[in-house]
């Protein structure tokens, strides 16, 4: 009873403080002198259509370089809690497997997504898109192979290997920036291109394909070890 | 005027299935409550022209977690057909 | 703040409802006793905090960040919203799955050391 009071009021006291918030919330007019140098000077500097993605990978790019990092320790933090002892023998739970509908559709969705998921990462700089979302469909298409067998198990030789060098060559393409360019991360030691192309924007496109390859790996790996 | 109703109809829906979410007392009801949150949160963000968000939302947080979930329930269930 | 019928009080209504739904999120992780109904508290906690930043983020009548057809390039920065935001929540919201991933993770061994999802009964910490 006393607990349940204690939160009420918490929550009630922060609710008052929210509400000042809103209150006092007026939208602004014009864009900020930041956002404003970067949507004005981003496509003539970096060459890239998509400002969210210029931002991402040039502008922030230490930024995405810490959020690669905390999603690998997440995985492998999950990748250790959840270890499998090699010499328990597994419980065999009694799974059933999925009805013949979704069986037939895998075979033929599967691809389709992969391609999806590719398509997204490669054009990240031209429309909406990038690595993290060609990575998350991914990572949904091998969910979606995870659910129609539940006797399948991933190649752990292949996604091992092309996890670590996605984000090996990560790494390698920022020192690379930092060598032949400006700064850590800079994608202007490849041709700027002309406007709107697919091989344009510098390293742009290299770098969101190998971040697409490693989150979509490394999701695919957390939910492969979370099944059983 | 339109734009301004669907907005204030999808954070409606936001809410309900939040409160919804934190009230059911089946895990799994709560799991799936909290995923069409998502989704409907993936709407508003393009109606708030943000479209890579939108993507993203809608990719991880209506689907990758709501299975994520589904997952970790199943394993922490006692099987009642062993 | 006056709320009026055009668009320029969606961010207002958007940025109310993400405030509203963190509240629903700390009610739900400080009120429940099974682990995992903890664990979707905070899930939702993510969700209302990233509705709030993007809402901060939105200028009327404005369109998103990219150069194409319809935003022209040398006057693109009266023509679109602020890009940064975006790129925020797009970091916080793949974070938020990798800590929500290791929590239910938590949560497994938990169940398979005490045999129950309840927080009640984990008692090694007691004094």
């Amino acid at each position: 009873m006393i607990k349940r009071a204690t939160v009420l009021l918490s929550l009630l006291l922060l609710g008052f403080i929210f509400l000042h918030i809103a209150m006092d919330y007026s939208p602004p007019s014009a864009l900020n002198s930041i956002s404003e140098q970067y949507v004005a000077s981003g496509p003539d500097e970096l060459g890239a259509a998509n400002i969210v993605t210029a931002v991402l990978v040039t502008y922030r790019g230490l930024d995405t370089l810490g959020e690669v990092a905390v999603l690998f320790i997440s995985a492998a933090g999950v990748g250790l809690l959840l270890r499998r002892n090699l010499g328990a023998p597994t419980e065999e739970k009694k799974q059933r497997a999925a009805s013949e509908l979704v069986g037939t559709a895998v075979h033929f969705l599967l691809p389709l997504i992969f391609v999806l998921g590719v398509y997204i990462f490669v054009n990240g700089h031209l429309t909406p898109g990038g690595g993290f979302q060609g990575g998350a469909v991914l990572a949904s298409g091998i969910m979606l192979l995870l659910l129609a067998d539940p006797h399948t198990q991933l190649n752990h030789g292949i996604v091992e290997w092309l996890e670590s060098t996605s984000g090996f060559g990560y790494v390698v393409v920022g020192v690379l920036g930092l060598v032949l360019a400006g700064g850590f991360l800079d994608n202007r030691f490849l041709d700027l291109g002309t406007f709107g192309e697919l091989f344009s924007a510098g390293a742009m496109p290299i770098i969101y394909v190998l971040i697409g390859l490693k989150v979509g790996t490394e999701l695919s790996a957390v939910l492969e070890r979370m099944k059983d | 005027m339109i734009l301004l109703l669907i907005a204030a109809l999808l954070c409606a829906g936001i809410v309900v299935s939040a409160l919804l979410a934190v009230h059911l007392n089946n895990t799994v009801s709560a799991a799936i409550s909290a995923g069409m949150a998502s989704l409907f949160a993936a709407i508003i963000y393009v109606v708030l022209a943000a479209p890579d968000v939108a993507m993203t939302e809608a990719a991880i947080g209506a689907g990758l977690t709501t299975v994520i979930f589904l997952f970790a329930i199943r394993r922490t269930m006692e099987s009642p057909e062993k | 703040m006056s709320l009026t019928m055009d668009g320029t009080s969606i961010p207002i209504i958007v940025l109310a409802s993400g405030l509203i739904v963190v509240l629903v999120g700390l009610w739900g992780m400080m009120s429940r006793r099974n682990i995992i109904q903890i664990i979707i508290g905070f899930s939702l906690t993510d969700t209302g905090i990233h509705m709030l930043m993007v809402a901060v983020g939105y200028l009327n009548g404005r369109t998103a960040p990219i150069i194409d057809d319809a935003v022209d390039r040398t006057q693109a920065a009266t023509l679109v919203v602020d890009p940064i935001p975006s790129a925020l929540v797009l970091t916080a919201i793949v974070i938020g799955l990798g800590v929500t991933a290791l929590l239910l993770a938590y949560a497994i061994q938990i169940y398979k050391k005490n045999g129950s999802l309840s927080v009640d009964d984990c008692s090694e910490l007691k004094g």
